[in-house]
C-alpha cells in the first residue's frame, strides 16, 4: 500500500489533531474548574473555639462566587479539622497540596500550629495566608507568605507594644508581667520585658504560670506586695477568666493605674458576657471593636451575615476577632488573582508585595516578609459596661480603641477611676 | 507580717483546693481504685456534668441543687456505661487494662466531641451570686467560688464513707475489690454491685463537673487537664481509700498553693507527681492502701 503526499498530510493533520484535543480539553476544563483554597481548622481540641473562622471564609467564598467567581472560575474550599495538634498539620497540608491539589493555602489558626507547615510551604513555594499567626515567618522568610493579621513589623517583640506605648504615656516606672506557659503569651511576655525595659521601666515581677493553674490567689498576692504600676498580662481564657475574677475577690495593689494587655479570652462574647462589668477598667488587645474609627468598607455588612451563621453553627455570636481576618485572609488572595488576572503564585506574590490591598479589616501593605507594615493591634479599655448583656458590646463606648493614635476613639481611664 | 499573709492565705487556699480536687478524684477513687477499671473517660464524664449544670443553671436552678438532682441520670448512664463494658470485655475475658484504657479513652473522645455538637466550643460558665466576693476572715481572704465547692466535698466523701462502711451493699460494694469470686458464692452477684459500683462514679462526676465549673468556666475539652492529677490523687491516697483520697487531694492542693506562693507558679503542675513519687518510694499502696 503506498500513501499518497496529500493523504499523509490528511493523516498528520488528523494524529495531531487527536493528540492535540486532550491537551486542549484539559486546558479548557482546568479553566472551568473551581480555583481551590485548602487550609485547616481546629473544629475540635483545645483552639476549637477557633472553629468560627470557618464562617468567615465560607462567607468569602460565597461572596466571591455570588458576584461570579475569579477569573470566571468559582472558589471552592477544601478544609480538614486538624484537632488543635501540632502534629497533625504538616500530614494535613501535604494533602492539600499533592492530593487535593489547591491552589491557595490559609495557614492553621494561631503560631503553634502554623509554625508546622511552613517549611512545607516554603519548600513547595506555595503562597500561604497567614491566621492571627505571629512571628511565623520571621526566621523562614518565605517570600510568598502574608500576614492576614495587624500584628505588624518585628510583631514578636511589637505587637503588644501599645500597651506600653500608654504606660509610658501615663509616666508608669514599675510593671509586673504575669504570663502562661504556651508559646503566645511567653513570646508577648518576653517581648513586653523587652519593651518595657527599653522605655526604662523597673519589671518589679516576671511570673510564668501553667496553664493547669487553677488558683491564681498566691499570683495576686505577690503582686500586691510588689506595688507595681502596670500588670502586664498574657493569659488563656480560664485564666483570663480566673485573673478578671481574682480583681474583685483578692484585689489589685492601690498602685496599679494600668492592667491587661494580651488576655487571650474577653475578644469572645462568652467571656464578656460571664465577666460583664467586672471587665471594666482594663485595657487588653483586640483586633475589631465596633467603634467609629473603624468603620472600614464592608466590616458592618460582613458582622450582619456572619451574626446569622454564628448562630446556627452555635458559635461566638459576636465575632468580631477572628472571623474578620479570615475574610480578609481570602480577600488577599481574591485581590492578587483579580489584578493580576492569573492564578499563578509568583505572579500573585509579587502583585501582594507591591500593591496595598483594600480588604473589611482595612488596607493593608506587606513587608518584604509579609507582615503588615504598620501595626494596628487595637489597645482598648473597657469602660461603663453594666450588667452581662452580650449586646452592649455591639454599640461603640464599651471597649474605647486608645492605640494606635490613628484609630483612637475615646480617653484613657486609670485602672481603680474605671472601677469605681 | 507579708508572709505571714502569704503564708497563712496559701494554706487556706490549699486546703479548699484539695478538698475540690478529691471531689473531682472521688469518681475515680471507686472505679480504679476500687473495682480497677482504668476509666480515663472520667474528666469527661465530669465535664458532661458541668455542662448538664450549666444547662440547669440557666434555667434558674443552682448549681448544687442541680448537680444533686443529676446525679440521678448520670447514675443510671454509668449502670449502662458498665453493663456495656461488661458484655464488651469483661465477659468476653477481655477485660484487660490495655484494652479497657483504648475504650475509655474513645468513650472520652466521643463524649468530647458530643458536647461540641451540642453545645458548641465557647467556654460555659455558671451565674452564682457568690461568684467574685470573698470571705474575709482576719487576714485570710477566699473566694466563695472555692469555699462552696470545697465544702461540699467533705459531705459527699462522708456520706460516701458512711454508705460504704455501714451498708449491706457498701460492704459488698468494697468486697468485690478484692475477691469478687468469694462474693458470688456468699450470694451476692459480683457483676451487679460493679454495675452499682460505676453508677455511683457516674453519679459523682456530676457533683465533680458541678464543683469545676463553680471555680471557673469550662469547654469540653477541659477534663484533659484534669486527668494526671485525678489519677496521682487516687494512687497516692492508697487504691480504694474514700478518707484517703481527701487526705491526698489537700496534701497537693497545699504542696501546690505553697510551690505558687513562695517558688514558681510553673513547679506547681509537678507537684502532685513528685508527692506521689516520693509517696510510692516509701509505700508502694499509698498513703492508705492495703500493704
Amino acid at each position: 500500500m503506498t500513501i499518497s503526499r496529500r493523504d499523509f498530510g490528511k493523516l498528520a493533520g488528523g494524529v495531531s489533531a487527536g493528540l492535540a484535543t486532550p491537551a486542549a480539553w484539559t486546558s479548557a476544563r482546568a479553566q472551568n474548574q473551581p480555583i481551590r483554597v485548602g487550609c485547616t481548622v481546629s473544629q475540635t481540641g483545645a483552639l476549637a473555639s477557633t472553629k468560627n473562622s470557618l464562617i468567615g471564609y465560607e462567607l468569602w467564598r460565597d461572596d466571591i462566587n455570588a458576584a461570579g467567581g475569579l477569573l470566571g472560575r468559582k472558589i471552592e474550599l477544601v478544609v480538614y479539622d486538624d484537632q488543635s495538634a501540632p502534629a497533625q498539620v504538616p500530614s494535613i497540608y501535604s494533602k492539600l497540596i499533592d492530593v487535593d491539589k489547591v491552589d491557595f493555602l490559609f495557614s492553621p489558626y494561631g503560631a503553634n500550629l502554623t509554625a508546622t507547615m511552613m517549611p512545607l510551604a516554603k519548600q513547595r513555594d506555595r503562597l500561604v495566608v497567614g491566621i492571627l499567626t505571629l512571628a511565623s515567618n520571621d526566621r523562614l522568610r518565605h517570600d510568598k507568605f502574608f500576614q492576614a493579621a495587624p500584628w505588624g513589623p518585628n510583631g514578636a517583640d511589637d505587637w503588644a507594644r501599645g500597651f506600653f506605648d500608654l504606660a509610658k504615656a501615663q509616666g508608669i516606672k514599675k510593671i509586673a508581667i504575669v504570663a502562661a506557659d504556651t508559646e503566645f503569651s511567653k513570646t508577648a511576655a518576653a517581648g513586653g520585658r523587652r519593651v518595657s525595659e527599653s522605655m526604662g521601666m523597673e519589671v518589679v515581677g516576671y511570673d510564668i504560670y501553667p496553664p493547669t493553674l487553677n488558683d491564681f490567689s498566691s499570683i495576686l498576692r505577690n503582686l500586691r506586695s510588689r506595688q507595681p504600676e502596670a500588670i502586664f498580662l498574657c493569659s488563656y481564657p480560664p485564666d483570663s477568666t480566673a485573673m478578671v475574677r481574682g480583681l474583685s475577690e483578692i484585689g489589685v495593689a492601690n498602685s496599679v493605674r494600668l492592667f491587661g494587655g494580651a488576655m487571650v479570652g474577653p475578644q469572645y462574647a462568652s467571656l464578656l458576657q460571664s465577666l460583664g462589668q467586672n471587665l471594666n477598667g482594663i485595657v487588653n488587645f483586640h483586633l475589631y471593636v465596633p467603634e467609629p474609627t473603624l468603620k472600614f468598607p464592608g466590616i458592618e455588612g460582613f458582622l450582619q451575615k456572619y451574626e446569622v451563621k454564628a448562630k446556627e453553627a452555635n458559635v461566638d455570636p459576636l465575632g468580631f476577632y477572628i472571623p474578620p481576618f479570615c475574610y480578609a485572609a481570602g480577600q488577599i488572595i481574591s485581590e492578587g488573582i483579580k489584578a493580576t488576572g492569573s492564578t499563578d503564585q509568583a505572579v500573585v506574590s509579587k502583585w501582594l508585595h507591591e500593591n496595598p490591598v483594600s480588604t473589611i479589616v482595612g488596607q493593608i501593605r506587606f513587608n518584604d516578609i509579609g507582615d503588615w507594615t504598620e501595626r494596628r493591634v487595637l489597645m482598648a479599655q473597657f469602660q461603663g459596661v453594666r450588667g452581662n448583656d452580650v449586646n452592649q458590646f455591639r454599640q461603640a463606648g464599651k471597649q474605647v480603641v486608645l492605640d494606635p493614635p490613628a484609630l483612637k476613639s475615646g480617653e484613657f481611664v486609670p485602672f481603680r477611676q474605671a472601677r469605681a | 507580717m507579708e508572709f505571714l499573709d502569704l503564708i497563712t492565705n496559701a494554706l487556706v487556699s490549699g486546703v479548699a483546693l484539695g478538698s475540690i480536687y478529691a471531689l473531682l478524684a472521688l469518681g475515680l477513687s471507686i472505679t480504679f481504685g476500687v473495682l480497677h477499671i482504668p476509666n480515663v473517660a472520667h474528666p469527661a464524664l465530669m465535664i458532661a456534668g458541668a455542662y448538664a449544670v450549666v444547662f440547669a443553671n440557666a434555667r434558674g436552678l443552682d448549681p448544687i441543687v442541680a448537680a444533686l438532682l443529676l446525679t440521678v441520670p448520670f447514675y443510671a448512664l454509668g449502670i449502662v456505661f458498665y453493663e456495656f463494658y461488661a458484655r464488651a470485655f469483661e465477659k468476653r475475658g477481655r477485660g484487660n487494662t490495655l484494652q479497657s484504657l483504648t475504650l475509655f479513652f474513645g468513650v472520652s473522645l466521643v463524649i468530647e466531641i458530643a458536647l461540641v455538637v451540642a453545645f458548641g466550643t465557647d467556654l460555659r460558665s455558671v451565674e452564682v451570686p457568690y461568684v467574685g466576693r470573698s470571705l474575709e476572715f482576719g487576714i485570710v481572704l477566699l473566694p466563695y467560688r472555692f469555699l462552696v465547692p470545697a465544702l461540699l466535698a467533705p459531705v459527699v466523701i462522708l456520706a460516701l464513707w458512711l454508705y460504704m462502711t455501714r451498708t449491706y451493699s457498701g460492704l459488698a460494694l468494697r468486697a468485690v475489690a478484692h475477691d469478687d469470686r468469694a462474693l458470688s458464692i456468699s450470694g451476692v452477684n459480683p457483676v451487679s454491685i460493679k454495675r452499682h459500683a460505676f453508677g455511683i462514679a457516674t453519679a459523682l462526676a456530676v457533683l465533680a463537673g458541678a464543683a469545676l465549673v463553680i471555680t471557673g468556666p469550662v469547654d469540653p475539652f477541659a477534663g484533659r487537664v484534669q486527668i494526671g492529677r485525678v489519677f496521682a490523687i487516687v494512687v497516692l491516697a492508697g487504691l480504694g481509700s474514700i478518707p484517703g483520697t481527701l487526705v491526698a487531694a489537700i496534701l497537693i492542693g497545699i504542696a501546690e498553693a505553697l510551690v505558687t506562693a513562695f517558688l514558681s507558679p510553673s513547679w506547681a503542675p509537678g507537684v502532685a507527681f513528685a508527692i506521689l513519687l516520693g509517696t510510692l518510694a516509701i509505700r508502694p499502696s499509698g498513703l492508705f492502701g492495703a500493704r
